[in-house]
Order: C-alpha cells, then sequence, then structure tokens
C-alpha cells in the first residue's frame, strides 16, 4: 500500500480532508495553501478529469520539491485549455515545445540544471495518453532507458480529446470515438490493439512506475511523493475521464474514475525497478455494465439491442486484471 | 508590450484569471443544511447529528451542551428512551445504525461525572409559572421555562420528583442515582420543586401564588382495569402499583408464579421485576401476537433472555385458587383475535394487569374551557388547553406516552409559554428539506460496524435489579459517534474543496465551512456529487 489508510476517523482518508485528522495527516489537496499549481480561468470542460488530475499530481509535486519544480508540457487538452496565448493558468515555470518531444525537452531541461548544479529543482514531464503513448512514445522510451532524471506523468482519458476524439493507442476495446465509429456492425475500437504503457515503463527497468485515478486522491498523492523521493526516471499514468469525449455527465467525472478501478478495467498498482511492489484492491466489486453504461462512447453494447458478448469480453479483460495483479483482497498478486 | 526582455523571453505573462469562467455556468452548486432523519424523527426534537459533531472531535462538553438544548435529562433518556431515531438512520442502510443512545447515555454520565452545570444567560422575565407534575414532561417544561428567563415552581404530588421514570420504569433500566442526579441539576439552577403538594384546584392554586402561566404534566397513573370473575380478588393486582411498589420499603408479595396480563413495555416490565423478586415463573399472556404488541423489540428480546415466558393469543377468564383459566384466541380474517372456546389453566399465585393507564382528572373540575377527549386533555398545536394561559403535556395529552415524547412536550410547551407571556404567538421554524440516503454519497464514509454496548450476566439479571446495559467507555463512545454520517450537514470534510477542477472553492477554514467563487465555478457539479453527506445542492442558473 502506498499510503496508510486511516480507519474509524468517520471518512478515514476516503475524502481530501478530514477535520478529525492532524494537519500533516491531511492531503496536499486539503490544504489552503496548496499551490493551485493549474489556477482558475482554465478553458478545460465543466468538469474535466485532466484538469483536475494535473493540478492533484502538479501540487503534490511542488509539495515534495518544495517548491523547486519546472514542468515541462507536450501538446494536446492540458497545454491548449491552460496556456492560451496571452494568458496562462500555470502558476509554476513551465515549457511547451511540441507534441511528441516533451520527454525529450524535460531531458535537456534536467540536464541543463545539472551544469548548472541546480541539484534542488526537479523536473516534471506531462502529456496525454496520445503525447505518451503514441507521439511522444520515442522521446519517452529513450527518457527511460538513458534514465534521465524526470518525473513523467501521463494523463489518460483514451483518446485524442482536443481534437474530436480520435482514437490513440490508449483507447479501450468496444469504445466508439471519431475515427472507430459504429457503422457496418463495427463495435468500435477492436479488441487486441493499443499499448499498455505503464507495463512498457516497467519493462524498461526504470526505478519507479505507478498508476493511478482522480478518484483516489490519497493514493495519488502518495505515488507522487514516492516518485519525488526518487532520482532517475520515472513514470505515473493516471486515468482521467472525460465528459466531453467519453459522453458522461460533467458531474460524474470522479464516479467513472472510481469505477474505472473498482471493476478492475483499470488497475491501480505500483512497481519499482520493474517489480510490481503495491496495488489498490476493489473495495466494492462492481460488474463492467455499471462502468460502461454511463458512457455514450459505450452506448451501441446496450441499444438496440444489447451485445452481451461484447460485454463479457470487457469482462473479461477486467477478471484477467483481477487475476494478474491481485486487486481483490487476499486473492493471488 | 515590454520589448527588454531576459533571453528567449518573448511573450509577457498573462494569468487566466482574466478569463471569467463562470459566465459559462448553468447551474450553481449552492451549500445547505438537510434535516438528518435522526433529528427529524427524535420526539424531544433533539439535534443529534449537532451534539455527534462536536461527540466526534472529542469535545464531549460542547456535545452535552447541544444535546441540552433540547432535552435536560440526557443520561435518563440514554437509557429509557426507545430511540425512534437508530431506526430512522441512515446508516442503518449502509451497516448499521449509529448506536445513538449509547452515545447520548455516555455524554450524561460524563456531565454528571464532571459536575458540568448550565448557566442561564436569559434576562429574568419576572413572570412566574406554575408546573404541575414532576415527570419529564414538568421537569423538561419547568427547565426551559428557566432557560427563557421565567421562574418555574413544580408542584409534585408524590414523594419524590421522576413521576413514571420512578415509579414505572424498573432500576435495571433506569438507576435512581442518574435520575437524582439530573433532577438535582434542574434545583441548582434554579427549578422549584415543592413535594407532597397536591393541586386540587388549578384556578384557586394559581391565583394564590401569584402565578401568570401555568403548565400540566401529570402523567397517566390510573391503573386501567377489567372485570375479571375471581373468588379471592386479592391476587389480582394492577402493573402501576406494582411497579410503584418496588420504590417503597415493602415490597408487592407476587409469589413464586406470576402472570402479567397486556402486551404493552408495562407488562415487559413487571414481568421482568417479578423474576428478579425470584419468581420462578412469570408469563405475559397477550390477546394478540407477538407483531402486534406493543412492547419495543428490544424488550422482548430482553425479557426472553431472562426466561420470561410468553403467551400470545390468549386472554384471561377467570381467577381460581390457585390457577387462573385463560382462553386461546385465533386471529380472524381482518386480523383481529376471537375467542376459541379452548381453555387451559394455569398454576400461579397472582396476577397483574397491565392494561394501560387513564389520566387523573380531578384536578381539572373547575377548570373552565378546557376539554376532554377519550381521557385526555385536548391541546391546540402550542401545546395550550381550551383554558388560555393553561397547557399540558406529557401521557396526559394524545400521545405516544414515551418519556421522551414528555421531553419534547415540555420544550414546546415552554416555548409557547414563552410567547404566550409576551402577547406573541410562537412561531414554528421552517424546517429544511430531509436528507434521505439518496442524498448521501457513501463511498466516502469508513467501514466500520458499530459498538454493542456490554450486556449483564444473565443470573444476575434474574436475580438483582443492577442495570442490564453497561456503559461505552470513552474510546468506544468516540467510535461510535465518528459513525454518524453528518447526514445533511457539512462536517468540512474538503471534498468540494479538492475534486473542483477549477478551484473555485474557497475554503474559509476550521469551522468555517467554504465558500463558492461564481467568477470561476463552471457548474460541472463534482462538488455536489463528490460531497459524502449531501451538503451541497445544483440550483438551475437564471438568466
Amino acid at each position: 500500500m502506498a499510503f496508510q489508510a486511516i480507519k474509524f476517523y468517520q471518512t478515514g482518508t476516503f475524502t481530501v480532508g478530514n477535520r478529525l485528522l492532524d494537519p500533516e495527516q491531511r492531503s496536499v489537496q486539503a490544504d489552503m495553501a496548496r499551490t493551485n499549481a493549474l489556477n482558475s480561468g482554465h478553458r478545460a470542460c465543466q468538469g474535466c478529469g485532466e484538469a483536475l488530475g494535473a493540478r492533484y499530481a502538479i501540487d503534490a509535486a511542488m509539495e515534495a520539491a518544495d517548491g523547486q519544480l519546472i514542468a515541462v508540457n507536450a501538446t494536446g487538452c492540458l497545454e491548449v485549455f491552460s496556456t492560451p496565448y496571452p494568458e496562462t493558468s500555470w502558476q509554476i515555470p513551465w515549457i511547451h515545445s511540441l507534441f511528441g518531444n516533451a520527454a525529450a525537452v524535460a531531458t535537456g531541461v534536467a540536464a541543463a540544471l545539472k551544469v548548472k548544479q541546480q541539484k534542488k529543482v526537479r523536473v516534471v514531464a506531462q502529456g496525454g495518453d496520445g503525447g505518451t503513448t503514441d507521439i511522444g512514445f520515442g522521446c519517452l522510451s529513450g527518457m527511460f532507458e538513458r534514465n534521465d532524471d524526470v518525473l513523467y506523468i501521463c494523463y489518460d482519458n483514451e483518446g485524442y480529446m482536443n481534437t474530436g476524439g480520435q482514437r490513440s493507442s490508449a483507447t479501450p476495446p468496444a469504445a466508439r470515438t471519431a475515427t472507430t465509429p459504429v457503422v457496418g456492425g463495427s463495435p468500435g475500437n477492436v479488441f487486441g490493439q493499443g499499448k499498455n504503457l505503464p507495463e512498457i515503463a516497467m519493462a524498461h527497468g526504470i526505478p519507479y512506475v505507478a498508476t493511478a485515478t482522480v478518484a483516489d486522491l490519497r493514493d495519488l498523492e502518495a505515488k507522487v511523493r514516492r516518485a519525488m523521493e526518487i532520482q532517475g526516471a520515472r513514470y505515473i499514468h493516471i486515468l482521467v475521464p472525460c465528459p466531453l469525449g467519453w459522453g458522461t455527465a460533467s458531474h460524474d467525472t470522479i464516479r467513472m474514475a472510481r469505477l474505472a478501478k473498482e471493476t478492475g478495467l483499470f488497475p491501480v498498482f505500483e512497481a519499482e525497478w520493474g517489480e510490481l511492489t503495491s496495488r489498490l484492491t476493489i473495495r466494492r466489486k462492481t460488474p463492467v455494465e455499471e462502468y460502461l453504461k454511463p458512457q455514450k462512447r459505450f452506448a451501441h453494447l446496450f441499444q438496440p439491442l444489447p451485445e452481451l458478448a461484447i460485454v463479457a469480453r470487457l469482462q473479461a479483460l477486467a477478471d484477467r486484471n483481477i487475476r494478474k495483479y491481485g486487486l481483490v483482497e487476499g486473492g493471488a498478486s | 508590450m515590454n520589448i527588454n526582455k531576459p533571453f528567449a523571453i518573448t511573450l509577457d505573462v498573462g494569468s487566466s484569471l482574466a478569463n471569467r469562467t463562470g459566465s459559462w455556468r448553468t447551474a450553481r452548486p449552492v451549500y445547505v443544511d438537510r434535516l438528518p432523519p435522526c433529528n427529524h424523527t427524535c420526539p424531544a426534537g433533539e439535534n443529534i447529528q449537532g451534539w455527534l459533531f462536536h461527540a466526534e472531535a472529542g469535545d464531549y462538553e460542547s456535545a452535552w451542551r447541544e444535546l441540552m438544548k433540547d432535552n435536560p435529562l440526557p443520561a435518563v433518556m440514554g437509557r429509557v428512551c426507545y430511540h425512534s431515531c437508530e431506526s430512522a438512520c441512515n446508516r442503518g442502510q449502509l451497516d448499521e445504525a449509529v448506536n445513538i443512545h449509547a452515545v447520548e447515555r455516555f455524554l450524561g454520565d460524563e456531565a454528571i461525572r464532571r459536575g458540568w452545570k448550565i448557566e442561564v444567560a436569559a434576562p429574568l422575565s419576572g413572570k412566574h409559572v406554575l408546573v404541575v407534575g414532576a415527570g419529564p414532561a414538568g421537569l423538561a417544561a419547568a427547565y426551559h421555562l428557566t432557560l427563557l428567563g421565567h421562574r418555574a415552581t413544580i408542584f409534585e404530588a408524590g414523594p419524590f420528583a421522576g413521576g413514571m421514570m420512578r415509579f414505572g420504569i424498573p432500576k435495571y433500566r433506569l438507576p435512581r442515582s442518574v435520575l437524582d442526579a439530573e433532577v438535582e441539576r434542574l434545583e441548582t439552577m434554579g427549578v422549584t420543586i415543592r413535594l407532597n403538594t397536591r393541586v386540587d384546584d388549578m384556578l384557586s392554586t394559581m391565583r394564590e401564588g401569584g402565578f401568570d402561566a401555568a403548565f400540566l404534566g401529570v402523567g397517566a397513573h390510573l391503573a386501567k382495569r377489567a372485570y375479571i370473575p375471581a373468588g379471592d380478588a386479592n391476587r389480582i393486582l394492577d402493573a402501576v402499583s406494582v411497579l410503584r411498589g418496588m420504590e417503597s420499603e415493602e415490597k408487592p408479595l407476587l409469589g413464586r408464579r406470576v402472570v402479567v396480563v397486556g402486551g404493552g413495555n408495562t407488562a415487559i416490565d413487571v414481568a421482568r421485576s417479578a423474576k428478579r423478586m425470584g419468581a420462578e415463573e412469570a408469563i405475559v399472556v397477550y390477546r394478540r401476537t407477538r407483531e402486534k404488541m406493543p412492547a419495543h423489540e428490544s424488550e422482548v428480546e430482553e425479557a426472553l433472555a431472562e426466561g420470561v415466558m410468553m403467551k400470545w393469543l390468549t386472554t384471561i377468564k377467570e381467577a381460581g385458587e390457585a390457577s387462573f383459566t385463560v382462553e386461546k384466541m385465533a386471529l380472524d380474517e381482518n386480523g383481529f383475535p376471537q375467542p376459541t372456546g379452548e381453555y387451559e389453566k394455569i398454576a400461579a399465585d397472582s396476577l397483574v394487569l397491565a392494561l394501560g393507564q387513564d389520566v387523573d382528572l380531578a384536578l381539572l373540575d373547575k377548570l373552565p374551557g378546557l376539554t376532554v377527549d377519550n381521557g385526555m386533555v385536548t391541546v391546540d398545536c402550542n401545546m395550550m388547553t381550551g383554558h388560555p394561559g393553561i397547557f399540558a403535556g406529557g401521557d396526559m395529552v394524545p400521545s405516544e406516552r414515551t418519556v421522551t415524547d414528555a421531553v419534547g412536550h415540555g420544550k414546546k410547551s415552554a416555548k409557547s409559554i414563552d410567547a404566550w407571556l409576551r402577547g406573541e404567538v410562537p412561531v414554528a421554524r421552517e424546517k429544511h428539506e430531509l436528507a434521505t440516503f439518496s442524498r448521501l454519497n457513501t463511498w466516502y464514509y469508513a467501514d466500520a460496524p458499530k459498538t454493542v454496548q456490554p450486556v449483564l450476566d444473565i443470573i444476575r439479571r434474574q436475580s438483582t435489579f443492577e442495570e442490564v446495559l453497561g456503559d461505552l467507555d470513552e474510546g468506544n463512545a468516540l467510535f461510535e459517534a465518528r459513525r454518524c454520517l453528518s447526514c445533511g450537514n457539512c462536517f468540512e470534510c474538503d471534498n468540494c474543496y479538492g475534486v473542483c477542477p477549477d478551484n473555485a472553492v474557497i475554503k474559509l477554514g476550521p469551522g468555517k465551512r467554504f465558500l463558492f467563487n461564481f467568477d470561476y465555478c463552471k457548474g460541472c457539479g463534482l462538488c455536489a456529487t463528490e460531497c459524502p453527506c449531501g451538503a451541497i445542492r445544483m440550483e438551475p442558473e437564471t438568466v
């Protein structure tokens, strides 16, 4: 377990804060003096999971780095909605170059800091799943294999949501996107394609890899904190539901992330040096339908006729994750 | 634009704060306080969620003070109340209801232990109110009148204060030291109690004493009788005198086998007391089924555990020399019990009738305007009788006839009397919308089954009048208080502050709750959905 869960304090560590806990036991987000790295006035959609995930992660990184942090951003929603000329929402040093080169630019920033002997200043690179799993993958793999001192954070909303919702290699099977439409009997994105980037990162044998969601703030913050304790290449993959691209209500963003984890479709774990070290177990096991039904991108699985075979294949994916990562308490890990 | 910039810097940095995203909003979040189901159902009108909020933080004195705003007898109530709050508790749908009465009892006992006192802050009004009867209704009325700045004097016909709490509820449910301590605290506050003072004529008593208003809380202590053909009627007793007799030096002689007739809490109290006085057999005879018994389920359970026997669908027909004849009943198609003509003899030494109680209306004979219906005094929605300035509550008016109802009547009457003395009409406070289970996001509550109060050994329950249910200790009480979901009322978990993707929630600091920043709130509704206790409502934006 990445963080010490506190029991019996009404809400334990499930909520953001808890008036009954000592201040040092509360989350960074509960702090009245949190950085608010991504400030108000940004142009993300209502209920944006990525805006939320980015503030969660960067505020935690700022806290861990004593405010000595530089962020490098890939092209994507996060860059576009936060920094339209001449405004920016970022309240930290921040640089954007191209879609595919965030990891390389971050390597460069880290190298420059090394030359300048600025040992205290830490570097974070961030991007969406398009800039990470597709377009920036080569640069990222290079950053991993050189073990450059960068924490790379991927905010995964499972598609190119800024440009109209096209498929990425992180789009789940059966999901409708602009490029995997539901026509002529095609059920959306095909099964058996795409990449599992957290596992690819683990395969590089880097010091730290973790996944998280915006539904588990304490876990997310603990993972950023752990990553910031380590020198070298680190990777955190955060699931950030997208109300527009997934076709969900803006108030359901956190609920969707929670369901992704509770169904087993999105395993939440951490690994060091390529080895699985912890996972967040399922608290209230939920069938995948409950996660799929509220999303318009999966609507074709339920109407006009229920596509039971496809839902069963998605349930099988969830069950495989549960077995593979030991997501049920007492199960094999 | 400034052209003298450092190397490689080409743009002035403007802040996105210039972009007021609040204009996107079609719905706005609003902080609300909803009415928790426990508060909603409490006959004494306690702010249960409110006092648990303080208890959760370990601030027992503040919790007790919040509790005392409505109920002057928490240590008593924590023991004898049938806690309808717990049946309504939303946590019951999650795991188990919060053990509210046990925490209330802990707070009441803690106050006695630590000697906490209530100060009267209101300026003295100079008005003097007569309270007739020192039962729960009278004590509560006198307490609230005192808090409101009036002088209250209780005239009690009996030799002790407490009414049915002393002469009706057995010691194993309510130790007398607890009752004495809570009554004594009222006296220290300035409530005068005149014992052995019977009121026979209300108007002359009020005139002679210079009272400006009166509250009647004489209860219902005349046992209902039933005609039973008997050779030797001495062995037929009534429940009221049996329970009252427990308080005197000479305990009633019930013998080795006791039959109790009736299905209410009083019948159970008599049977359990008889067991403790050495009866080998105590049999409760009731004409309907167990499901129809008015007695509280927990009391029936405890009685059965102590060896009390129950005969359902049975009535008493005749009293013989050393036995009683009973007739079996059967339910008709409408669910009413009908005689079957099947008789049975039960060997027993005495028979106790617990068939309910009537109100002693003697003192009201000369009171003009007062109306009586079905043996009970009629009161209006402000608890005033037909005689202006005379109010009534407790068992003598139509009610559930519990200590808790009586305490609620006392409070309500005191507020009405206060308004009446000032020549005003009491205004009922507007009630908040109910905080139903569906309003909650229960994901956020930690899994925690309820703490069980220790229970006295069965052997000692059959032979002594020691209290059956034990205390929670401090750690248990704290744990139990923290199981409260705080339904409908912000408990400052910081969720809204944390989950807003637009930083549009302003945290004001401990105890001060939060504000929305409508310049930037886009109205996504995440705060309302992720609020554990349902204290945020989304309202359509008006353009």
